[in-house]
């Protein structure tokens, strides 16, 4: 159960009409989208906009600068040079769009097949997209141009069948990610056809990166097919502007001022569609739903401590090993923990217990300072051996992490790293952090393994974190967080993950280790079951308060917040078990 | 337990669900890797307005049983019936008529709902599937949204809208669309908070008071389990290695792995849990 930042339930729903709002607010958006439609408006209405034929050609002209009617002035056979333009975008934008309808028409329904079929059809086109993958793209435009003959068009079309393993390839992946989904099976189960699925629910998620997909897509159609064109390999008389640019540079010594308008033509659309595939990406993928660090990331100093210490006026003496006072946790101006006070002494289990959203976590997050992005101690004081860590430079915070504090998290899994063994996850930080040898390192590593219960210590030792269970990877990071000797464990739901047997061996084991080494211990979680079985005081909390806290005997036996009871009230550890069944008294089956 | 048994065998005839024997496997990972078997020949049956819990720890194979009667998993042999018909190998056609009586309700609310479809096209999905008009469709989703306590603006709005437990109700919902015979509940409210958690079952009862429904209900929290369910199957490494009344497997658990499962879930009665945990340490010494 992962704590969220509860969202505002009233949440303007998000729609692909909004997608389109959010990205013309964002400049990066609106001036390439505008530029670009400039561009193809421009074009479209080339036959109206030109002033004479492209091919018009006056010998008596060449070269000429801008002349009335003639703005950009003539190209070396006397053309009219904005007529070229014009057209030649005709045949370069053109040229891209061919490309992209090809490549789209390969590639997605293939990827849409490939990804949710899986199979044969998958390995086939799989191998087949390896193989296109692997052609060199020049060499086979080269090519292609000698069998097929040089017009624009069929270059394009197979630039087109050339790229189409980029759609494939992200249809594919996405599909097959989208299959596994729950809300898939569930369409299944609910008796739709999986052409229904695929157009419901499948379409609706390539949807976003496919157009992404396709603003960059174009960007290296009309890069590519512009560089052949310089190249001279194009069609040699059509206007594009490629060939543009090839000619001007040919004529760089006479008229270096030609190579600007086709150059500044094929950039500013270049630019344009990269800068609106990144704006796309932003607009059509949820950015918008992360709260939006309010500002960098900088040390809280200003709006912390000091002027809230007045909090333990409330009598309770602030308790040596871990104290908090009036501790408040903002993302951007929301606060979502209001103000808590907590006290964790030596050789003590304190429990906070809570319902997702109740900031939990936020509170654990606060004291080992590694809030999430955005998130932020707005007020309050936390003091560890004495000493205020609120507003400490991360440098001396690390520091503090591990040698003094340490932490075992909710996911034991996700917190190895899958690609070094269990020994070089737990020999690492103890070199780093006692500055001891590989040799000395080990041994201890072997030590703390046997330590945590661990059957076999050499062999999870040489394991990779795949080849054992959860609950040993539990085991693990426990002994991690025990080795360098801390005072203080910090564990965020450690058992939430795991089977329930293997959850009553984890807190045994939590139990021992505190007990040997006189640790302080808070523990975080839903379950009230863990914290009667572990904890000697607890703080319920809700709403980002703490609404209720005691010895454990008291809150959970005699609760005296409505809250508490309301929570003990939902545990069904007491309610009789359900009469057996009986046949229904008027069966209507 | 003789008793229970002669029951069970006249029950038998009456069971909208049997499973007999059924034995799933899942091919290995790597060439010619042994296939992995998820099931054992488990048999079970579920008569009408019965739930049935199934309970068991991680990779027991629980939730394989659910999905195999709903055709997500691939069944080697045995048989599995359901009102009469024989459906352990049924072809899509099949699947897609039987979808009308066979419903399922998922763990997780959170991705077992398309985040980008608003609820109410959701709901009405299993309508049209089923030749519903649209309009009629709309009428019907305005219905279940009131049977699951739900505002009837939901609709409109999108599962991110809602909390978990919503979400919860939104997938009961979509189950109950087409008025089915048997609901296969997957850990429906294990991640759900603990209040929410007891008004998402006071619901599921509520409505198989009402309409008779049977539930497949798994899960690995034996109270929850015990809280809904008429009998309880417990299921280790592919077999069922007890199954009774729930009354009788929670308070006389016959089988080690039950009682070890009962006396590992914590309680939250700070006396009462101490003596569970030495019972479960004694228990775990003596295996």
């Amino acid at each position: 159960m992962s704590e969220t930042v509860e969202k505002a339930p009233a949440a303007p729903a998000r729609r692909p009409g909004g997608a389109l709002r959010r990205l013309l607010r964002n400049p990066l958006g609106l001036i390439p989208a505008v530029l670009l439609a400039a561009i193809v408006v421009a074009v479209l209405l080339a036959p109206v906009l030109s002033p004479q034929d492209p091919d018009t050609a006056d010998l008596a002209d060449s070269f000429g600068g801008a002349a009335a009617g003639h703005p950009l002035g003539f190209d070396s056979a006397g053309r009219d040079l904005l007529s070229r333009l014009l057209h030649g975008g005709r045949f370069t934008l053109g040229g891209a769009v061919i490309a992209l309808l090809v490549a789209l028409a390969l590639g997605v329904p293939a990827g849409l097949l490939a990804g949710y079929r899986g199979g044969r059809f998958d390995a086939a086109a799989s191998w087949t997209v390896d193989l296109v993958m692997a052609l060199p793209a020049m060499v086979v435009l080269l090519a292609s141009r000698a069998i097929l003959g040089n017009t624009v068009w069929v270059l394009m079309v197979v630039l087109g069948v050339l790229v189409a393993p980029s759609f494939f390839r992200l249809v594919r992946g996405i599909v097959a990610g989208v299959r596994g989904e729950l809300y898939v099976d569930a369409a299944k189960v609910s008796g739709l056809t999986d052409l229904r699925i695929v157009a419901r629910h499948v379409l609706i998620v390539v949807r976003a990166p496919i157009i992404i997909q396709v603003a960059l897509v174009a960007g290296l159609a009309i890069g590519l097919q512009a560089g052949l064109e310089f190249l001279g390999i194009g069609s040699g008389d059509t206007p594009t502007w490629g060939a543009m640019l090839n000619e001007a540079f040919q004529n760089m010594e006479q008229a270096p001022s030609m190579i600007v308008w086709p150059g500044l033509a094929l950039g500013l659309t270049s630019a344009s569609l990269v800068l609106l595939a990144g704006a796309l990406r932003d607009a059509l993928e949820d950015r918008g739903d992360r709260p939006a660090p309010a500002r960098p990331r900088r040390r809280p100093r200003a709006d912390t401590p000091a002027a809230t210490a007045p909090a333990d006026a409330d009598g309770a003496e602030r308790a040596d090993l871990l104290s908090v006072r009036g501790l408040a946790v903002s993302y951007g101006t929301k606060e979502v923990v209001h103000g808590i006070d907590l006290d964790v002494r030596a050789g003590e289990i304190v429990g906070l217990v809570g319902e997702s959203g109740s900031g939990k976590s936020q509170t654990a997050f606060s004291i080992l300072g590694i809030l999430p992005e955005g998130g932020r101690v707005s007020g309050g004081s936390v003091t560890v051996l004495g000493r205020e860590i609120v507003g400490l430079p991360e440098r001396e915070h690390r520091a503090l992490r591990g040698d003094v504090v340490a932490y075992v998290p909710q996911e034991p899994m996700s917190n190895l790293d899958p690609s070094f063994t269990i020994g070089a996850q737990l020999v690492e930080p103890m070199r780093y952090k006692l500055g001891i040898s590989k040799a000395e390192a080990k041994r201890r590593a072997l030590d703390l393994l046997r330590q945590v219960e661990i059957p076999d210590p050499e062999r999870t030792y040489g394991s990779y974190p795949h080849e054992i269970s959860g609950g040993m990877a539990q085991r693990v990071l426990i002994a991690g967080a025990m080795s360098c000797d801390p005072k203080l464990l910090i564990a965020d739901e450690p058992t939430t993950a795991l089977d329930v047997m293997v959850q009553a061996e984890i807190l045994g084991l939590l139990r021992r280790l505190q007990a040997e080494r006189g640790l302080g211990v808070l523990l975080v979680t839903h379950n009230l079951g863990v914290v009667a079985d572990l904890c000697d005081r607890v703080g319920v909390m809700h709403d980002g308060r703490i609404v209720e806290s005691g010895p454990v005997e008291r809150v959970l036996g005699e609760p005296a917040e409505p809250y508490t009871r309301r929570l003990l009230g939902a545990v069904l550890d007491d309610v009789p078990a359900r009469a057996p069944w009986r046949p229904a008294q008027k069966e209507t089956a | 337990m003789k008793d229970e048994a002669v029951k069970d065998d006249a029950a038998k005839d009456r069971a909208l669900l049997t499973v007999e024997d059924l034995w799933v496997s899942f091919p290995g990972k790597g060439f010619r890797a042994p296939r992995t078997e998820v099931l054992k020949g488990v048999s079970l049956e579920v008569r009408p307005g019965e739930t049935l819990g199934m309970v068991g720890g991680s990779g027991s194979g629980k939730t394989t049983i659910g999905r195999a009667i709903l055709g997500l998993a691939p069944v080697r042999s045995g048989s599995i019936t359901f009102a009469g018909e024989r459906i352990e190998r049924a072809p899509a056609k099949q699947r897609r008529r039987l979808s009308k009586d066979l419903q399922v309700v998922f763990q997780d609310p959170y991705t077992s709902l398309n985040p980008s479809l608003a609820i109410g096209d959701t709901l009405s999905e299993p309508l049209l599937a089923q030749g519903i008009g649209r309009r009629e469709a709309r009428r019907r989703v305005g219905d279940l949204l009131e049977r699951v306590h739900l505002p009837s603006d939901a609709a409109a709005r999108l599962p991110r809208e809602f909390s978990g437990g919503q979400r919860q109700r939104v997938a009961i919902a979509r189950a109950l669309a087409i008025g089915p015979k048997l609901i296969v509940c997957d850990e429906p409210v294990s991640a759900l908070d603990l209040t929410t958690q007891r008004t998402v079952l006071d619901l599921l009862l509520e409505i198989q008071e009402r309409t008779n429904v049977s539930y497949l209900f798994v899960s690995h929290d034996l109270a929850v389990v015990r809280f809904v369910s008429h009998r309880v199957a417990v299921l280790h490494r592919g077999e069922i290695v007890e199954t009774g009344d729930a009354a009788r497997v929670t308070a006389d658990p016959q089988h080690p792995y039950t009682r070890s499962l009962l006396l590992s879930a914590p309680v939250a009665d700070v006396a009462e849990q101490r003596a569970r945990r030495e019972a479960f340490e004694h228990e775990r010494a003596a295996s």
